[in-house]
């Protein structure tokens, strides 16, 4: 039997709102990357393989990814906390908390570098005290992953929030009622029922941070081969009119946050059927 | 195991939930609360399971105190009325949770853990959804797998919190002569709430009837349903016609109707409402003497399965009552709206009006299901 597109359904619009989608999608993503795709087809293949492997480059790869990746999850579990102490307690000032999370996301990226460069900077706030540690934040990959910290940082926080708010007080009484201390219910009970959120929230943050560009270049130093971003290599290639190249690192940058985002999602339905038992469709 | 409350006291800010309760219960009992919503009865009910703090009072598992026992060393079952199961787990994985989690020196080993849950699904009938997940149930399939889960630590008393409340009429009939069923097999010292007086009636050894933080009766399901202690309890418990009326001299009068009310012999005139179930009145076609009936008309007659309701109208003051009698006797004298008819109550009971739990008069109260 052939699939068939159109299911007779009650809920009208079905070809007007499915045109809209796709052609909408095309509008504003699909046609802008494949632009990106075309520019690098303009390279031989050769020319594309040199201008993607070149050591600086790679390098700019592992900072981008992997910084993406470590701030990602640090947001993960510290915005837990934060988004579990906004649902869970009652306190005085909570509502400018709760607003405060959202800053992040409409900061000017720049302005936020700005700040942080200054704050960890060895003579700022806080790198003053950080210098004597040992610790170099400004300047280094760990500014690169301080910078992408602070604005992922509202994604876990609100994807995870409303799940607690749903979580019902009753299967916390109902395990404790059964003997289970408080570190196993929220092993057992609450964790698992924030999993899928906390991946999808760590899906955004990394998505975010990956293409993250103005916060990042002001506190980065962007020393190539250390804390250069693969964002910044594209903007300096374009500035020395290397379209070509440009093009070819943004499909690379594409391709391999695709991969990683289909990756998650993959995981992420996994880890949602074990919670309603649905078989894969 | 018994238990045993002592003068518990519990407000949320400035609502009173519990006002001094007393109740023992003894052990291997099914005990109903039974009340209206907002009487106290899951308060109540979840102070026994240690998931509420009383204010001020007691309460005694075995006579030992259990006040400042945390819920997760009390050894108490809780079903709660919207199942509270693991979604995330499968039914198996959800009865043996709480064997789980036992530190290790006392958990099973793995062998009789499965032994267990296999039993216990077996107890509740349901061996073959074993590796389900909740979300895949229906609400009386997750109800049983929440008793199966609570029953799975071996708890010393079962506390359910209108366990069948979020269920349709038929399954929570079919479920309610399961619960006692195997409440004879196991004769674990159980305590439910309930709003529904059918299902008190029903299942219950001993009822307990709440009204406004206070237990208004306690009884067995006959002593509450025949001897109301109070007015409260006779309007909660099965409908009921109540017509205003005075008391003097141990005589109570209805209209034109007279009752012997020899409890009230000391009091002179009084105002009193008299209380009369449905099925507790015979129609005549001819007046009696000796004022024992009351003239009314036939206002209406609807056929309710295998009983019959008739509405009436009393002739002097327009008061509407109530009388509810089987499909054979109608048949043998069918009365039409309409039609005069002579009202002859075989039981009334009459309170009088300064009884602090008389509910505002009304002329029959809702049609069964207990507000």
């Amino acid at each position: 039997m052939t699939p068939r597109l159109r299911q007779p359904s009650v809920l009208p619009g079905f070809g007007l709102t499915l045109g809209f989608t796709i052609g909408y999608l095309s509008l504003i993503v699909l046609v802008p990357l494949a632009m990106a795709f075309l520019r690098a087809l303009d390279l031989s293949w050769d020319q594309f393989w040199q201008a993607v492997t070149a050591p600086r480059v790679v390098a700019s790869y592992r900072l981008t990814f992997g910084a993406a990746f470590l701030a990602a999850a640090f947001n993960t579990a510290f915005g837990l906390i934060v988004a579990w102490v906004l649902v869970r307690y009652r306190f005085p000032g909570q509502r400018l908390v709760d607003a405060l999370v959202d800053l992040p996301f409409a900061l000017p990226t720049a302005v936020a570098g700005i700040t942080l460069a200054t704050l960890y900077s060895s003579n700022g706030w806080i790198g003053q005290y950080l210098k004597p540690l040992g610790l170099k934040v400004a300047f280094t990959p760990l500014g690169v992953i301080v910078a992408l910290v602070f604005i992922s940082l509202p994604f876990v926080v609100r994807t995870v929030q409303p799940v607690l708010e749903d979580l019902e007080a009753e299967v916390e009484e109902a395990a404790a009622s059964l003997g289970a201390g408080r570190w196993q219910i929220f092993r057992r009970i609450i964790f698992p029922a924030v999993r899928p959120a906390l991946l999808t929230g760590f899906t955004l943050a990394f998505a975010r941070a990956i293409g993250e560009y103005g916060s990042v270049i002001f506190i980065a130093g962007n020393l190539p081969m250390v804390s250069e971003i693969t964002p910044l290599l594209i903007v300096g290639k374009l500035e020395q009119y290397d379209y070509g190249g440009a093009a070819a690192v943004s499909v690379v940058l594409l391709i391999i946050s695709f991969i990683l985002l289909l990756l998650i999602n993959l995981l992420q339905r996994w880890s949602r059927m074990r919670i309603s038992g649905e078989t894969a469709s | 195991m018994s238990i045993e409350i002592q003068k518990l006291h519990k407000r949320f800010g400035a609502f009173v939930a519990l006002d001094h309760i007393d109740l023992s219960i003894p052990p291997g009992q099914l005990v109903a609360l039974l009340g209206p919503s907002g009487c106290g009865k899951t308060t109540l009910l979840r102070i026994i399971a240690g998931l509420e703090i009383a204010d001020r009072g007691r309460v005694l598992f075995d006579g030992e105190d259990a006040t400042r026992r945390h819920v997760r060393e009390r050894g108490v079952g809780f079903v709660f009325q919207h199942y509270a199961l693991f979604q995330h787990m499968t039914v198996f994985e959800n009865i043996a949770f709480g064997l789980r989690v036992r530190p290790r020196a006392v958990r099973p080993p793995e062998a009789s853990i499965r032994a267990k849950v296999n039993a216990l699904l077996d107890l509740v009938q349901m061996g073959w959804l074993a590796n389900r997940y909740p979300s895949q149930l229906s609400g009386g399939q997750r109800q049983r797998i929440a008793l199966a889960r609570a029953l799975a630590v071996e708890p010393q008393v079962l506390l359910l919190d209108e366990p069948f409340g979020a269920l349709d009429t038929k399954v929570r009939k079919e479920l309610r002569r399961w619960l006692r069923r195997l409440h004879d097999e196991l004769h674990i010292t159980s305590v439910f709430v309930t709003h529904d007086q059918e299902e008190a009636l029903e299942v219950a050894d001993q009822i307990v009837v709440m009204n406004r933080g206070r237990i208004e009766q306690i009884g067995s399901p006959q002593e509450v349903y025949d001897a109301p202690a109070t007015p409260f309890v006779y309007q909660f418990l099965g409908n009921i016609n109540l017509f205003h009326s005075r008391v003097h001299a141990g005589w109570a009068r209805v209209g034109g109707l007279r009752v012997r009310v020899p409890e009230y012999g000391d009091t002179e005139h009084a105002p009193a409402m008299a209380y009369v179930r449905p099925h507790d009145i015979d129609l005549l076609r001819e007046p009696e003497d000796d004022d024992t009936t009351l003239a009314a008309t036939i206002s209406r007659v609807s056929q309710l399965g295998s009983l019959v309701r008739l509405e009436l109208i009393q002739s002097p003051d327009g008061e509407i009552a109530e009388v509810e009698m089987t499909r054979e006797r109608y048949a043998a004298d069918p009365l039409q709206t309409g039609d005069l008819v002579f009202v002859k109550p075989r039981q009334v009971r009459v309170f009088l009006h300064d009884n602090p739990s008389v509910a505002p008069p009304m002329h029959w109260s809702g049609d069964g299901d207990g507000i």
